[in-house]
């Protein structure tokens, strides 16, 4: 079993949060299929939040294919978080760095880059905030 | 859908002076609600008008689909707990039990032993002596012993330090998990409302500002800053809730479902403490509030 903690000065949304911990805790191997997560009333009675923002998380957690509710018995994981594939990472490690030498070359400085990329990555990913 | 609260066109005047005017709201059921908006707003006047303890001056409310106060069934439904959740100093815990129970048909005796016990309680102590704290749970106690299907909590924990607010907070929300209720509160304190609420409702001089899921409104709401410019220069689907500018600066509040890609604009995420002031902070300017969102691009 995990323990969710809360991070209110982070700005990211709390179904959010529970999502992200659930996820590093299968990249971690804390978290294995078969596993159980804390019941919306547990994560509710320690964290003082609202036990929708739990069921949220986990129907999220669940339409990822990750966990599966049992009516009655709890959330429990059904399987592991793939490792992305270290060729795949090494290729886009690749081309991000030829785009960034190429931003460089064109006079953008490192706080305009930042700017670029966090722009383009909050578009890129604002249907997964909603 | 079902509805926790619907209004339309809600009004309550004390001679001259509207407390309330034009509210038009529809609650999904199944929230926690949080009602917020400065001293003076309305908050208090529409909690009771959904309680039945005011008569609209004009327009009509409906809560869980039926007249608020309208007869023992309807009462039986909605708990309320008013303003510094006020008990009866001179009765003891154990007579105020006994109360909620001669007065409630729906009265679940185990569910309010139980919390007594949970909370630590003395059944024979006088509420009067009782802390702050103890005294809100116990105003707590009697409303959700009468199995309410919707809670109505006026500033539950306004006058609460920070540990005895978390703790009831913490029971309403073990509460909600467990009866599957629909809670509306309001409250000042906007970082208890974010850990608790799902919607949200910005009552400013007795009229709804903005109402809708915290998360819809915390992910259509940017900050967005850069070089000077008119809001009357912005997409029109990018309406304007806020705007400051220096010689050089402009920096705007907005609210739009897409995505932002003006590369000119440093845009960033707000929380619901500055989402909630820019909404309050329309009352300097309450023709701004309803200014129409499409206008002709020259």
């Amino acid at each position: 079993m995990i323990e969710f903690q809360l991070d209110t000065a982070s700005g990211v949304a709390t179904y959010l949060q529970l999502v992200q911990q659930v996820h590093q805790a299968l990249q971690l191997g804390l978290l294995e299929p078969g596993d159980q997560l804390p019941t919306a009333q547990q994560v509710v009675a320690q964290l003082a939040i609202n036990p929708n923002t739990v069921l949220k998380a986990y129907r999220d957690l669940e339409r990822e294919g990750l966990v599966r509710a049992r009516p009655g018995q709890g959330t429990f994981i059904i399987r592991s978080l793939p490792r992305t594939d270290p060729a795949t990472q090494t290729r886009f490690l690749g081309s991000m760095t030829d785009w960034l030498r190429s931003a460089r070359a064109a006079g953008l400085g490192p706080d305009d880059i930042e700017a670029i990329y966090r722009t383009a990555f909050r578009n890129c990913f604002a249907e997964g905030v909603a | 859908m079902s509805f926790t609260m619907e209004a339309s066109g809600l009004g309550k005047q004390y001679g001259h002076r509207w407390a309330l005017r034009d509210c038009t709201l529809a609650i999904p059921a199944g929230r926690v609600v949080g009602l917020v908006g400065p001293n003076g707003a309305g908050k208090t006047t529409l909690l009771h008008l959904a309680v039945g303890l005011l008569a609209p001056t004009s327009g009509s409310i409906s809560v869980l689909g039926a007249n608020p106060g309208d007869g023992p069934a309807q009462l039986g439904r909605v708990g309320f707990v008013a303003q510094d959740t006020p008990v009866y100093a001179r009765l003891s815990v154990s007579q105020h039990l006994r109360m909620g129970a001669w007065l409630n048909p729906s009265w679940d005796q185990v569910i309010a032993e139980t919390r007594i016990e949970q909370l630590g309680l003395n059944l024979r102590q006088r509420a009067g002596t009782l802390s702050g704290g103890q005294r809100a749970q116990l105003a707590l106690t009697l409303a959700i012993a009468k199995r309410p299907a919707c809670l109505i909590l006026d500033e539950p924990v306004a006058s609460l330090d920070p540990l005895a607010r978390r703790e009831f907070l913490r029971s309403l929300m073990e509460i909600v998990a467990a009866q599957g209720i629909s809670v509306v509160l309001s409250s000042h304190l906007i970082a208890d409302l974010e850990r608790v609420c799902d919607y949200l409702v910005v009552l400013v001089a007795s009229r709804v500002q903005v109402a809708g899921e915290v998360g819809e409104l915390l992910s259509t709401h940017h900050r967005l800053s850069g070089p000077r410019r008119e809001a009357s220069s912005l997409p029109a689907n990018q309406e304007v809730i806020e705007e400051s500018h220096t010689d050089k600066q402009s920096t705007f509040l907005v609210r739009t479902t897409d995505p932002v890609l003006d590369p000119a604009w440093t845009v960033r995420r707000v929380t619901l403490d500055d989402l909630v002031i820019a909404y309050m902070s329309l009352q300097a300017a309450p023709e701004r509030a309803y200014r129409p969102r499409l206008r002709v691009m020259s």
